[in-house]
């Protein structure tokens, strides 16, 4: 429970941050939308219209109330276009919510497809790694995850876009997936940027599983399980593992959380149509409303996983359990 | 179709074979201990890797003795196991050479070393050398624009390139390989002054936290914290927003912007680890001793806890500098990185990365996004395997 206090007070703070660090900062917004050709009317007349000329703690608790609400207010881009229009600008027409929605879900679409490749891959390979210690399977898994952790996300994209893709076309360059599609083609259209992050996470998670198996291999119940003749999988797999799960599930939450940075790279490299990408867009084009949206979206979801890897770790723990 | 197949048979296959292969080498070595002892799913995991290899050698076969002509779908195979080899080959005659030559400590350092590690440092001191000299070694300009634009790498006419420009020129007409060397520059310079400031500002805030405690351990303990709840890279680019625009309202380059940004971001964890290291040492007696002396703050930070807190530092130096250079490349693969006209490998490879479509037909053409972002790749995997060592020879992990 205090932990949960603490997630929603890091939250809190962590939006007062966001929103100081676009607001109150100088530099117009208005007048860098508009360009230095706009007329100093235009320019007063987009700050009015978004609200821009209010003291700024009135708006950062607007954009909290709203944001609780899931009302992130209205894009830029989008309040411009009503502005050439000629309609009311902030008429609800395309709100920032709207607009994440569905993006939104395809971004968790793609970390889950990721997650669900990714988790049972890497401590498949770190248990074995841990099996047969020192071995050429060992110092082999060890160097290529090694090389996969340390390459740019968009050096293994394009790796996997050659080989996968160009040479040999099994899979589809671009991720153009919609809500139309069938599950069967949305996966297809995900599996590459799924295989990217894939590679990206899996190398920290082995590493972990193997560190933290082998940590426990010199405690006194494993020599036992040994004495008493058991094959070294069962070992580990049925001594070693369970009490190794602790460190291994904190790890796959910081790892899942990773994954959602490195969304954005994949996002932008596939073209898929996720909230990294519209991340990136934004940024580019100065839509402070999406930003903001964005950012909180994906530091909400990074304290969250954060938060249920302690939570997590507590639960696998029966001594954390019940403390005395 | 038929390739599923074909794994499928494969993997299935394998079983039986590796069953053989144990009970016939149990019988031609008298039941040696060795393979008496060897449970089925290591054969199986030997016939399988066996399979790998010959397959790798079956298709670098055909590679080579493949026609060249202009669409060689060996072309990336070939150049990869080319590659791969040479840098090991390379890695080999270095760490050799580095056992022979040089002081004694340098030599018994080299005796012990992995390949992989004298892997990361010849290429590490590959890159110093480059950087330092790119001047001397391009062979144009980074920002000069050369005639003709699009040629193709590889610097065969036949094939649409140009002997002038070895690795062709790009889609404005700048030699690649002058701006792959300039990169260097560029990138792994900045990278690394990043770097030198995130520990600069990082550990002497980390040391005076951990020295002085009390409620200025505890302001900056707090706002590290909440530094640290958002995603880095997010946290850059949302930065970057804004930067941008103060760096066109000042006329300031935004790569100075970016520079100071990541260092900020970065400095958080290295804050958190010079703390805890930090407080580590000014329980030791000899701290007590220097205070008990009237030493000041600075001799006790740098003359004190620094030397002593050297060791975890630099391993930490090596991670964060990946870290960083991986966030600048990839805030440049963005838009949002270094400012053109500047030579930098993540722009190169945005700016290039069309075309990797071209690889089917021309595979040439396609190789050219590939290049800076192999450059990037290969730099870190350097530094991630000298650290890797590092920290493995410190440790005294055996098992």
């Amino acid at each position: 429970m205090q932990r949960l206090g603490l997630g929603l007070l890091t939250l809190l703070v962590v939006s007062i941050v966001i929103f100081v660090a676009v607001n109150a900062l100088p530099g117009d917004f208005a007048q860098a939308i508009l360009g230095q050709g706009a007329t100093p009317e235009a320019v007063a007349a987009f700050r009015e219209d978004l609200g821009l000329n209010r003291p700024y703690l009135t708006r950062y608790f607007e954009w909290l109330a709203g944001a609780v609400r899931f009302d992130f207010g209205t894009a830029y881009s989008q309040a411009q276009f009503a502005e050439f229009a000629g309609s009311d600008a902030g008429s609800g027409l395309g709100s920032v919510a709207e607009m994440l929605g569905p993006r939104f879900r395809n971004t968790i679409f793609l970390a889950g497809l990721t997650a669900l490749i990714a988790v049972p891959f890497s401590i498949t390979i770190g248990v074995l790694a841990a099996l047969y210690r020192n071995s050429v399977f060992d110092r082999v898994a060890n160097i290529s995850t090694l090389t996969s952790i340390s390459s740019p996300e968009f050096f293994l994209a394009y790796i996997l876009i050659l080989f996968l893709a160009v040479i040999n076309p099994i899979l589809p360059v671009l991720s153009l997936v919609n809500d139309e599609m069938a599950l069967t083609e949305r996966i297809r259209m995900t599996l590459l940027p799924a295989l990217t992050l894939t590679l990206v996470v899996t190398a920290h998670m082995m590493r972990m599983t193997r560190a933290a198996i082998i940590n426990l291999l010199a405690s006194p119940y494993i020599e036992m399980a040994r004495l008493k003749g058991i094959s070294p999988m069962r070992v580990i797999v049925r001594h070693a593992l369970p009490n190794a799960l602790a460190p291994i599930i904190n790890v796959i939450a910081l790892n899942l959380a990773y994954l959602i940075t490195g969304v954005v790279v994949v996002e932008v490299v596939f073209v898929y149509p996720g909230i990294g990408q519209l991340f990136v867009d934004s940024v580019k084009n100065r839509d402070i409303p999406v930003v903001q949206a964005c950012c909180l979206i994906f530091a909400a979801a990074y304290i969250l996983l954060n938060l249920m890897a302690d939570i997590l770790s507590i639960l696998s723990n029966p001594r954390l359990r019940h403390p005395k | 179709m038929s390739t599923w197949m074909m794994i499928l048979a494969v993997v299935v296959a394998a079983a039986p074979v590796a069953w053989a292969m144990r009970a016939g080498l149990q019988s031609a070595t008298g039941n040696a201990p060795k393979w008496r002892d060897m449970p089925l799913s290591v054969a199986y995991g030997y016939v399988i890797g066996a399979v790998i290899l010959a397959w790798l050698a079956y298709t670098y076969y055909l590679s080579v003795t493949a026609e060249r002509t202009p669409v060689d779908t060996y072309f990336f195979f070939r150049t990869a196991v080319h590659g791969f080899v040479l840098f090991a080959a390379a890695a080999w005659v270095f760490r050799l050479l580095g056992q022979y030559v040089g002081t004694a400590g340098t030599r018994k350092l080299f005796r012990n070393m992995p390949v992989t590690a004298a892997f990361g440092i010849l290429v590490i001191l590959i890159y110093a050398i480059v950087s330092i000299f790119a001047g001397l070694i391009a062979p144009y300009g980074q920002e000069e624009v050369l005639g003709s634009a699009n040629v193709v790498p590889g610097g065969n006419p036949a094939m649409g390139g140009n002997p002038e420009f070895p690795l062709g020129t790009d889609q404005i007409g700048r030699d690649i390989l002058s701006r792959l060397i300039y990169g260097a520059q560029n990138t792994v310079g900045i990278a690394f002054a990043t770097t030198c400031l995130a520990f600069f500002i990082g550990g002497s805030l980390g040391f005076l936290a951990a020295t002085l405690q009390g409620w200025l351990d505890q302001v900056i303990s707090r706002t590290v914290d909440v530094l640290m709840a958002i995603p880095a890279l997010i946290f850059a680019l949302l930065l970057m927003t804004i930067a941008t625009v103060w760096a066109n309202e000042f006329g300031i380059n935004r790569t100075y912007f970016m520079v100071v940004i990541i260092a900020v971001i970065d400095s958080t964890r290295v804050f958190r680890l010079a703390r805890a290291v930090g407080l580590n040492i000014v329980v030791m007696d000899y701290i007590e001793a220097a205070k008990l002396r009237g030493e000041g703050l600075g001799y006790l930070i740098f003359k004190e806890i620094l030397p002593n807190a050297t060791a975890p530092l630099l391993a930490e130096f090596g991670l964060r500098f990946c870290f960083v250079f991986l966030t600048i490349a990839s805030l440049s693969f963005l838009g949002v990185g270094i400012q053109p006209p500047l030579a930098d490998w993540g722009t190169m490879v945005r700016d290039l990365s069309q075309f990797i479509n071209f690889a089917a037909f021309a595979p040439q053409v396609a190789s050219a996004p590939l290049l800076a972002a192999g450059a990037i790749a290969l730099l870190t995997v350097a530094v991630n395997f000298v650290v890797d060592w590092m920290l493995h020879k410190s440790s005294g992990l055996k098992e």
